[in-house]
């Protein structure tokens, strides 16, 4: 069974959204995702100071099988990207909401994470 | 959708969590846990594959050996019982019907493994050409389960399990005996470039003879491995697979396989083009390359020329987990070789180091 912590909220995309209370927010892709794709063997990601819409891509998640796009959850500015990924994308595989997070973003409209879905809506998308 | 073909394990993959996909029609696991550890786990201590939706053929009869000198393109008269031979067998054309490894018996006895993609179709066209030569081909497929232990510690688990002595058999050497009081063809061979043997047995005892390997091998570090690891396994020996490196449009010359094409033996299906070929030398070539960078160069990349043309196809690409960049083969302009090759992926020019596999130093034995 997937882990889908109960303190993030997610988009069916299946990006996972950690928002802190200073407007900021780390994104990275679900245990369920990681478990899809496989062995990650590149984790591509966008410039700091990058501008990204809600939906738009940000990058792309390389595994062994396939190399898949995935999207920005909200609007944001890229505050910060895991370089430790550059070296070790199995991070994602072994840690995928902790040490395999991708980016930290800061929030455009703060109030945007609450049209994502809790763990319970996501939970139940990929059931 | 056409129902899958299943293995005698395809039960045992299920009960040890292997992700099952499609494979050449087949229902075969990809993976149990990780491609990348399952791969590791081969070069460091072993694998444990199910390989039997390899098809396998009998051909016997007082021609037998005159028939597959014309069928395939390597020279049969240097078998001897016991004796393997790789070989490919090809259309008057050149192009590539299969791989396929001979196993010689005994006299008139010849033993085919192919691949299983391709038996419909091989066994088809075997028993075209093997009118007017007094010998028959019988598709013994179904009859065959296969296993591959594979790895530097496979030869010391198999030995647990059986009398035969393995260190009498030679590399391309195959012997019949028990392992796990299951009769078996032990074939000193595999497609991983590490020792290690593939074992032939009845269908039926196939995962008696799994589950006696597995429990035999797991406490000297035997891991279970799906078909990821086989290909990153074999990409990175630098084998051919076929409809990648060698197709019905990749001539055996081409694809760097002029080590087992024989004109000296005589014609056979496709030598008069191949004499020509090898003489101008091909016009496109198989080169094997790596990138320095992770990102994995799939199948189907255009490969470019230094002004930016294309000038070739990558036709096999993944991440080797040993040396931790991408490798690959391509099929490119010969002409173009001595330059500057390049891919673009995502936007990133990927420059080519073209080398001679293996890409990792692999112990013969």
């Amino acid at each position: 069974m997937s882990n889908v912590p109960s303190d993030l909220v997610y988009a069916k995309s299946h990006e996972w959204l950690k928002v802190s209370a200073d407007g900021t927010a780390l994104v990275g892709i679900t245990d369920y995702a990681q478990n899809s794709l496989g062995d990650i063997t590149f984790v591509q990601v966008p410039k700091v100071g990058a501008t990204l819409k809600a939906g738009e891509t940000f990058g792309v998640v390389e595994s062994v099988k396939a190399a898949s796009d995935v999207y920005s959850p909200v609007a944001g500015t890229v505050l910060e990207v895991n370089k430790a990924l550059d070296s070790n994308p199995e991070k994602v595989n072994q840690a995928p909401y902790t040490d395999g997070w991708m980016l930290k973003l800061k929030l455009i409209n703060p109030a945007d994470s609450a049209a994502l879905l809790s763990a319970e809506a996501y939970a139940k998308i990929i059931a | 959708m056409s129902v899958l073909q299943t293995t005698p394990l395809n039960a045992f993959h299920r009960q040890h969590g292997g992700r099952m996909v499609d494979f050449a029609g087949w229902d075969m696991p990809v993976q149990y846990k990780s491609i990348l550890d399952e791969h590791k786990a081969v070069r460091q201590r072993c694998g444990l594959f199910d390989v039997s939706h390899m098809g396998e053929a009998d051909v016997k009869g007082p021609d037998a050996l005159r028939f597959l000198q014309h069928l395939v393109t390597n020279d049969c008269s240097k078998l001897f019982p016991g004796r393997i031979l790789y070989t490919v067998m090809c259309y008057p054309h050149g192009g590539v019907v299969d791989d396929l490894l001979v196993y010689m018996r005994g006299e008139n006895d010849y033993f085919l493994c192919i691949n299983a993609g391709n038996i419909a179709k091989d066994i088809a066209w075997m028993q075209e050409q093997v009118k007017g030569f007094n010998c028959t081909v019988t598709d013994r497929s179904p009859d065959y389960g296969q296993i591959a232990v594979q790895g530097p510690r496979a030869i010391e688990i198999v030995q647990t399990l059986t009398q035969s002595a393995l260190s009498e058999i030679k590399y391309y050497h195959f012997a019949e005996g028990q392992v796990a009081g299951v009769p078996c063809l032990i074939s000193r061979t595999g497609y991983t470039g590490e020792d290690g043997v593939e074992l032939y047995c009845p269908a039926g005892d196939t995962a008696r003879l799994a589950e006696a390997v597995l429990a035999a091998g797991v406490p000297l570090g035997l891991e279970l491995t799906g078909l990821g690891a086989r290909d990153s396994l074999r990409l990175e020996a630098g084998f051919p697979l076929y409809g990648h490196e060698i197709t019905e449009h990749i001539n055996p010359i081409a694809a760097g396989l002029g080590w087992v094409v024989k004109f000296e033996k005589g014609p056979f299906l496709g030598s008069e083009i191949l004499k020509t070929e090898k003489a101008n030398g091909p016009a496109r070539k198989i080169v094997f390359f790596k990138t320095g960078d992770r990102r994995i160069v799939r199948a189907g990349t255009p490969v470019l020329g230094p002004s930016g043309l294309e000038v070739g196809v990558v036709v096999s690409g993944t991440l080797s987990p040993i040396i931790n960049e991408a490798i690959g083969s391509a099929l490119v302009d010969s002409a173009a070789v001595k330059d500057e090759l390049s891919v673009d992926i995502r936007g990133t020019k990927i420059i080519f180091q073209l080398l001679k596999p293996p890409f990792v130093p692999l112990k013969k034995n």
